[in-house]
């Protein structure tokens, strides 16, 4: 370990948790390339906002990196073709998030253009300038984010450009990159940081011309530090600096991160932008690199197959739209115990049922759970220890709202400001009476938008 | 502790269960091993209570507990619900009133405070974590005002003329500490006694090494100040009780019975107040209690806060000498007041009304 970071107390935020991180299942399992499988199926709508149209008609010929659908609005990112092949003919499915979508279906062809080592090469590998950014438009770099379908890939898939877009009534100050990957069992960020320092960096730079950020902090957790000193030694001389962060569930939330990096506080139903602030995820800063350099859009993605559940844990560069059963067989399959697979981490990802659903440019990690990982006590009633109220990292009182849910009173419920919860879950995990406690509050903010929808 | 079931359908082909995040919890901390931290607290207590009133103890910790068990038996059947020794609650009502009781309470004393206190102070509410008030306190304010005689300031004295005088450990034969200073005060008011001249008795109950080690009669579990801020200081150190309720006790205490000593109207200084009686014992294990106090932080102070002011103006100006278990009970009422007027501010301030 370095003395550059080891000497500063890492930062934090108030409140949070610590959940076993069991990271060392995949963290040092290099990056793999899956291998081009039979089918992808493109989902149209990958990211927060309105959904693509379809560009391609069924039977044609695409490549890898052509538009298979077009963004619609502002709020969008087109999605491309991830594997050179044919169009079949278009399908719905259910993403893990419960939204039904249409899907762009591609049958591989047999000669790929990118496979393999190449295809690592030119998503993480080569060289990575870090000079000469101040002659790019920023403009351009917000478009070629657009044209290049990118999102946020730390799982809320929230379109790059619209964050790059410089915009005069909301000046930034502060871009902060993102690698603090608190979720646990996931390591896909940690590798990407480990093995393509430069493509981070020179991404995070990328966007800081974009937007005109001053300052640019990259933050990581200290359970990192092997992504800590390749990024030290990839940012030398460029002026941005490399805050270390106390492992601690949801350090990786952006307004934790902001508070714990610049002290800030976005206001309650406000974003980052309102304090001054645009936060990307590592992986984007990569993809971005990548968008604007090699003007590649954005077709794979790395993502952590791991858990007790999955034979051989690994971190795998998939093409967008393989399904989840794909990359589970390329790890050795299941083993018999297994009671949830889950898309995304276990703190705050989705169960599926159906592993032929496909991954998503915001699927980070596939995590299989067995039956003693899930293994719970039976609820019993609140003793109003007020532990939920200590871990939350936004100061709520959690069983209140669960138990003003469960009396179907949504009023009461936010009268204990329900609506303010991002759903880290941390009052779930922490709860020792087993009281599903997020949970009931996401159904008092459902109950609370009927209530709005009726009036 | 319930697990997931495997069914037999599940051993031939497993199936992915389906649920909402978090996939995982936190399984070390339960409701059982907040009750095992509040025993564990208890053990230097009970310790140092076995050396100072020997074999008494053990009779009266083992009423205790026996007719709490006893009681949550029979109350559990009669609401129909399983009886749930398992949780450790019922265990932890009883060693905690048999340790606020006069070590030669008798029997009679330790049942019937185990029965009004499962009865009337937690199964009428409907059972663990709806109950208002302290069920233990329910149950010591009952025995108290029923049997003043046997709960009293002379119910903690053995006379050395008495039968039982030989069986019992000597330190019986002297009054408690607060008692001392309560009849001198109401002797001083009188104009019985002299302030110039502080008797003898006064003095001896005013040594602070016997008040801070436990070698002094009182109730049970309250005479080591020692061994309760051991216990108490593991259980706020496991978080199982908040340091806000012990911490705004003792500092409320602290301050206004040093006035009232100032003010002349108690012959106790701030720091003999602190060590004297049950104040520790309730600031710990008894005001903690998380059923029966607030939620939020803010709420857990104002909390302590009232239970100091109410201690020191029931020591001092009341015809009892020792006022926690009032105290603790008339703010229990007053928890959810505090809690509705001490929601926490979201962190990013209050959610807009209506978004623009």
């Amino acid at each position: 370990m370095s003395t550059t970071f080891a000497a500063i107390r890492p930062l934090t935020f108030h409140s949070g948790i610590h959940p076993r991180e069991e990271k060392y299942l995949a963290e040092h399992a290099a990056i793999e390339v899956l291998p081009t499988p039979p089918e992808v199926r493109i989902p149209l709508l990958q990211h927060l906002g309105a959904p693509c149209v379809m560009t391609v008609k069924p039977k044609a010929v695409v490549s890898i990196g052509d538009v298979v659908g077009q963004a619609e609005g502002f709020v969008s990112a087109p999605v491309h073709a991830s594997i050179d092949g044919t169009v079949a003919r278009p399908s719905v499915t259910t993403l893990p998030n419960g939204r039904h979508v249409d899907v762009v279906p591609i049958k591989a062809a047999d000669q790929q253009s990118f496979e393999g080592m190449a295809l690592y090469e030119d998503v993480l590998g080569g060289d990575w300038p870090t000079e000469g950014f101040e002659r790019l438009d920023p403009d351009e770099i917000a478009d070629a984010a657009r044209d290049g379908g990118l999102v946020g890939l730390g799982g809320a898939a929230f379109p790059s450009h619209v964050k790059l877009r410089r915009n005069d009534q909301k000046p930034i100050d502060s871009l902060i990159v993102n690698g603090c990957e608190c979720e646990p069992y996931l390591t896909a960020d940690d590798r990407v940081m480990l093995e393509a320092p430069g493509a981070v960096i020179t991404g995070a730079l990328l966007a800081q011309r974009a937007i005109g950020a001053e300052q640019l902090v990259v933050g990581v957790e200290d359970n990192k530090p092997d992504a800590i000193e390749a990024l030290l030694g990839a940012a030398a001389g460029t002026g941005m600096m490399i805050r270390v962060l106390k492992t601690k569930y949801p350090q990786g939330g952006e307004k934790q991160l902001i508070d714990a990096i610049l002290q800030r506080r976005v206001p309650t139903g406000g974003l980052p932008l309102d304090v001054g602030v645009v936060v990307l995820n590592v992986g984007t800063c990569a993809a971005l690199a990548r968008a604007v350099l090699r003007g590649k859009p954005l077709t794979h993605r790395v993502i952590t197959v791991s858990g007790a559940g999955v034979r051989n844990p690994k971190n795998l560069l998939v093409p967008i739209g393989a399904s989840y059963q794909s990359l589970i067989d390329y790890c050795g399959g299941l083993t018999p115990d297994v009671a949830r697979v889950i898309a995304g981490g276990p703190m705050m990802g989705f169960t599926i049922s159906d592993l032929k659903v496909p991954v998503t440019k915001g699927s980070s990690g596939v995590v299989v759970l067995t039956h003693g990982d899930v293994r719970k006590s039976d609820e019993t009633a609140c003793v109003r220890c007020g532990r939920c109220i200590d871990v939350c990292p936004l100061n709520l009182v959690p069983t209140r709202i669960a138990l003003a849910a469960r009396a179907g009173l949504p009023d009461i419920a936010e009268r204990y400001y329900a609506s303010a919860c991002m759903e880290c879950g941390c009052c779930a995990y922490e709860c020792p009476a087993s009281i599903p406690l997020v949970q009931l509050i996401r159904l008092s903010k459902v109950m609370l938008q009927n209530k709005k929808n009726k009036a | 502790m319930a697990t997931s079931n495997l069914t037999a359908l599940d051993e031939l082909a497993p199936a992915f269960r389906v649920a909402p995040s978090p996939h995982l919890a936190n399984t070390r901390f339960t409701t059982q091993w907040m009750m095992l931290d509040v025993l564990i607290g208890l053990s230097p207590v009970l310790a140092v209570s076995l050396l100072v009133f020997g074999w008494l103890v053990v009779v009266q910790v083992g009423l205790c507990v026996l007719s709490c068990l006893g009681a949550e038996a029979i109350f559990s059947k009669m609401r129909g619900r399983p009886f749930p020794w398992y949780d450790g609650s019922a265990v932890v009502t009883g060693v905690l009133l048999a340790l606020s009781l006069p070590a030669i309470a008798p029997p009679y004393v330790g049942v019937i405070g185990s029965i009004i206190a499962i009865g009337l102070g937690k199964a009428v509410f409907g059972g663990l974590g709806y109950n208002l008030f302290n069920p233990a306190m329910v149950g010591r304010a009952f025995v108290m005002l029923s049997f003043a005689a046997q709960m009293g300031a002379p119910a903690y004295v053995v006379s050395p003329d008495s039968m039982y005088a030989e069986y019992t450990p000597a330190i019986l034969t002297q009054a408690t500490p607060l008692n001392v200073a309560k009849e001198y005060a109401s002797n001083l008011a009188k104009g019985k006694a002299d302030s110039q001249s502080v008797p003898e008795a006064v003095k001896d109950a005013a040594a602070i090494e016997p008040l801070f080690l436990g070698t002094i009669n009182g109730s049970l579990g309250e005479t080591s100040a020692v061994a309760l801020l051991i216990g108490g200081l593991y259980l706020c150190l496991r978080r199982t009780a908040s340091w806000q309720i012990p911490m705004s006790i003792l500092a409320t205490t602290f301050l206004l019975a040093q006035a009232c000593h100032w003010a002349g109207l108690t012959p106790f200084d701030g720091i003999r107040h602190l060590l004297g009686g049950s104040l520790m014992l309730g600031a710990f294990f008894i005001a903690t209690d998380p059923v029966s106090s607030p939620l939020a932080a803010k709420g857990k102070t104002i909390f302590g806060i009232g239970i100091g002011v109410l201690v020191v103006l029931i020591r001092v100006f009341s015809g009892y000498s020792e006022g926690l278990m009032f105290a603790v009970l008339l703010m229990n009422a007053t928890v959810p007041l505090i809690n509705r007027w001490t929601i926490p501010t979201p962190r990013g301030g209050p959610v807009p009304s209506s978004k623009p």
